[in-house]
């Protein structure tokens, strides 16, 4: 099934668009050939520097590689800033949100959000009702999936605000492209992503608490190299200049969080953790749990330390409230969304169930709190058994599950063995969080679904990833 | 830094220094079993190597015999073995993965690439159905390189800290244990009332061992005189040029604990013993140590450098 779509380089009369001018011409110039050996390079680049991420349930597979695909997407500088202000708007009422839901819930009051949908929500934790968390910042790192429909709008498929992994990949990519294609990069005049890891840094230090003595000692948790984006944590703690922890390394004494090390016991202040809550301290969420630290919570609830991001943020990127964040926009900003939302039918609401049911082989179910592409009917690809094993679940569990349409995302020019052709794409830009303000970096992680006519860009899915690349020039060319 | 950072970083050294003393271990003996019947040197001679490696407990529970393919076959490829080549190339890898902040870019891409290449010497190996004897030099040589690599980019690359400290302490520890043992091992061909002429059977035993801690050429350099088994003695055991003598490996291990300790500012049982250790090798001459008896002499050592290893894990890597 071909949808009509949006390609971001090619217009429906054919003729390149004006940002995608000089790619088109590479992509004419270069031979089939030079493009698949440029790949080959790069995937021999990538597994010698060990950028492999393991899937889960497939043990064979342990260390794969993300396959990487050469031609870069673009935006233009006008198409970025409206992007930007609408994603700095996103996570400022993300975060507001937080501050509320777990303060005076002014928000459940004034019945914008149902209650029940967050205070009986898996992802909402009772323990951080009533505790403010330090500088009240709770998405310090926020991953926003963005999709295009026209060379116009954006929207926001999904928030990722407990641990949006994907960022080594952004940072690796450019790395990659400037090295792979030194004279297209440097014909392009791209804004730099490379000060990603500074920002973060400053974001970070920003948030010590208060009672920190001095200078901040930030880490980052891991729950260890078995984990599918250990690269990343030790990538990104190796960029920090901080020490990559596990649980193991801490300890947690008269609720101050300590790391093991050579000269002894050695205070820390703030933890970029990549453990979920479930798994963070035994003594108060999963009691079998040996990637975190017993006491941790106590340490974090007393205000000793800070974890980025906060405990319980995951209740405000759970897709049954994603559907409320253009009211949860305005309740808190006073603003109309920059960013649109994607229709979403919550299957909680009787009339909506019903129409769900009445044209699933058109639509895309999700699970409210799944993620990484598992869990999810795509109507128009499925089986007749597929659908039935869905219809079966709604009908017993519809308050787990959203629909919406499908979308034709934006394609992009795509790089396989023997060829070029557009594929669908979709682009996570981080949103950093601190004390002192939200920052996001020019660029993002474009994902994009390798197979002809997918839709599924996740990389447990067989989704690769492109070099996002945002220019100093308009889309028009100005 | 973490202790469980600086207890992977010695690991890693550990790992990798013994896979190389491995590596040479089989290719030295690969040589003295292909000499002719006639020298007829040694039936035990795989058996002595398994003891050299410190795999001869656990070998029988595995294998029947101990001739040259069985023991070849554990001691290079075998996953049963905790202290294979092949599980010490990807043990080294694992801890080096595991803090791979630590390392520099260099360090861990030779790693890196050697388990890689590693993993297609295995399916080399799975598809012939046997170990090569051409492959199987080829593998010997890329260990060798792979723990050199590593080696080089760690003097090269890294910052002069206590990580690089810890580093250096796992390949000194792990190198003198490894000259010690092959020593405790050949100790008999080495007493001199054996006949000492040039050529004789035992002559080859001992250019094997100068061969498996690539010291063959370094003796000439020293000694301008043919091999004396007291000179092979002497060589390994006091020579401080000589970089995996015991001498020189204590000198490094209280050099690299000092620099620790000065680092911390604060000086422990470890740094303490290593002195101790190092001091009774100054003082002590190769004919004392013949008289004593070479194999108690050695087999003290042994046990003092495995007891320095457990103090530096008490004082620093667990935490």
């Amino acid at each position: 099934m071909t949808l009509p779509c949006f390609d971001e380089m090619t217009t429906t009369a054919g003729a390149p668009r004006v940002l995608y001018r000089r790619i088109a011409e590479w992509l004419e110039k270069s031979p089939p050939g030079l493009l698949d050996s440029r790949r080959q390079q790069a995937e021999m680049l990538f597994r010698r520097i060990g950028i492999t991420f393991a899937v889960y349930g497939d043990k064979e597979a342990a260390e794969r590689l993300i396959p990487f695909d050469i031609v870069p997407r673009l935006l233009g500088r006008d198409e970025w800033s409206r992007l930007e202000a609408g994603l700095i708007q996103r996570v400022k009422a993300l975060n507001m949100f937080l501050t509320d839901v777990y303060g005076e819930q002014a928000i459940l009051r004034a019945g914008i959000v149902p209650s029940d949908l967050v205070l009986r929500n898996p992802c909402y934790r009772p323990e951080m009702q009533g505790h403010p968390v330090p500088h009240n910042v709770w998405t310090h790192i926020a991953g926003i999936d963005i999709v295009r429909v026209d060379d116009h709008d954006f929207y926001v498929l999904e928030d990722n605000v407990r641990t949006p992994s994907g960022v080594s990949y952004m940072l690796e990519n450019r790395e990659m492209m400037i090295r792979l294609a030194p004279d297209l990069f440097a014909d392009h005049f791209v804004m730099p992503v490379e000060n990603y890891p500074d920002a973060l840094l400053a974001s970070l230090r920003s948030v010590a608490p208060p009672t920190c003595p001095g200078e901040p000692n930030i880490v980052v948790l891991t729950p260890g190299q078995f984990n599918s984006a250990y690269y990343e944590h030790s990538f990104l703690a190796d960029k920090l200049g901080v020490e990559l922890v596990e649980g193991r390394d801490l300890t947690v004494k008269d609720d101050i969080v300590y790391m093991r090390t050579t000269e002894g016991p050695k205070r820390v202040d703030v933890i970029y953790r990549r453990v979920d809550d479930d798994y963070i301290d035994p003594l108060v969420f999963r009691p079998e749990s040996t990637l975190g630290a017993a006491g941790l919570m106590g340490a974090y609830l007393a205000g000793n330390v800070t974890l980025a991001n906060a405990v319980g943020a995951g209740v405000a990127d759970d897709k049954a409230i994603y559907t409320y964040m253009p009211e949860i926009t305005r309740f808190y900003l006073g603003e109309e969304p920059l960013l649109k939302n994607v229709a979403t039918w919550r299957c909680r609401e009787p009339d909506a169930l019903k129409y769900v049911l009445d044209h699933l082989s058109e639509l895309v179910i999700k699970e409210v709190n799944g993620s990484g592409g598992y869990g999810m009917l795509v109507g128009p690809h499925a089986s007749k058994e597929q659908i039935e094993v869905f219809r079966q679940k709604l009908l017993t569990h519809p308050d787990n599950f959203i629909a919406q349409p499908t979308l034709s995302l934006s394609t992009c020019p795509t790089s396989f063995l023997g060829g070029v052709a557009p594929r669908h794409v979709d682009l996570r830009p981080f949103v950093l969080s601190g004390s002192d303000g939200v920052r996001v970096v020019p660029g993002g992680l474009t994902r994009v679904a390798l197979k002809e006519g997918s839709l599924v860009v996740n990389s447990s899915q067989g989704g690769g990833t492109k070099d996002t690349w945002v220019l100093e020039t308009d889309a028009n060319g100005s | 830094m973490l202790s469980r950072t600086a207890d992977n970083l010695y690991w890693v050294s550990r790992y990798l220094e013994r896979a190389d003393f491995l590596a040479r271990l089989i290719e030295a003996s690969s040589r003295i079993a292909a000499l002719p019947k006639a020298y007829a040197v040694a039936q035990d001679e795989w058996q002595s190597v398994l003891i050299a490696s410190g795999a001869d407990e656990t070998f029988f529970e595995h294998m029947e015999k101990a001739d040259e393919a069985s023991v070849i076959a554990y001691l290079a490829f075998d996953e049963r073995n905790s202290s294979s080549i092949r599980n010490c190339i990807e043990f080294a890898r694992t801890n080096a993965r595991a803090v791979r902040t630590a390392l520099t870019v260099e360090m861990w891409e030779s790693i890196n690439s050697g388990w890689l290449e590693l993993k297609k010497f295995e399916a080399a190996n799975q598809a012939l159905g046997r170990i090569d004897r051409e492959e199987l030099i080829r593998f010997l040589e890329f260990v060798k390189t792979t723990s050199s690599l590593y080696d080089g980019y760690a003097y090269r690359t890294m910052l002069r800290n206590d990580a690089y400290y810890f580093s250096r302490l796992g390949v000194y520890i792990e190198r003198a244990d490894n000259t010690a043992r092959v020593l405790d091992v050949k100790y008999h061909v080495l007493l001199p009332e054996q006949e000492a002429i040039g050529g004789s059977v035992d002559y080859f035993q001992w250019t094997a061992i100068l061969r498996s801690v690539s010291a063959y050429t370094a003796y000439h350099w020293v000694y301008r005189e043919s091999i004396k088994p007291w000179n092979v003695a002497d060589l390994l055991i006091l020579r401080s040029e000589m970089p995996r003598s015991l001498l020189s490996c204590a000198d490094n291990i209280v050099r690299f604990l000092d620099l620790i300790g000065n680092q911390y500012g604060r000086h422990g049982a470890a740094q303490r013993n290593a002195r101790q250790l190092k001091r009774r090798l100054e003082n002590a001459s190769i004919k004392e140590i013949f008289q004593n008896g070479l194999h108690e002499f050695v087999e003290s050592f042994v046990t003092d450098n495995n007891r320095l290893g457990m103090e530096i894990t008490e004082q620093y890597l667990i935490g």
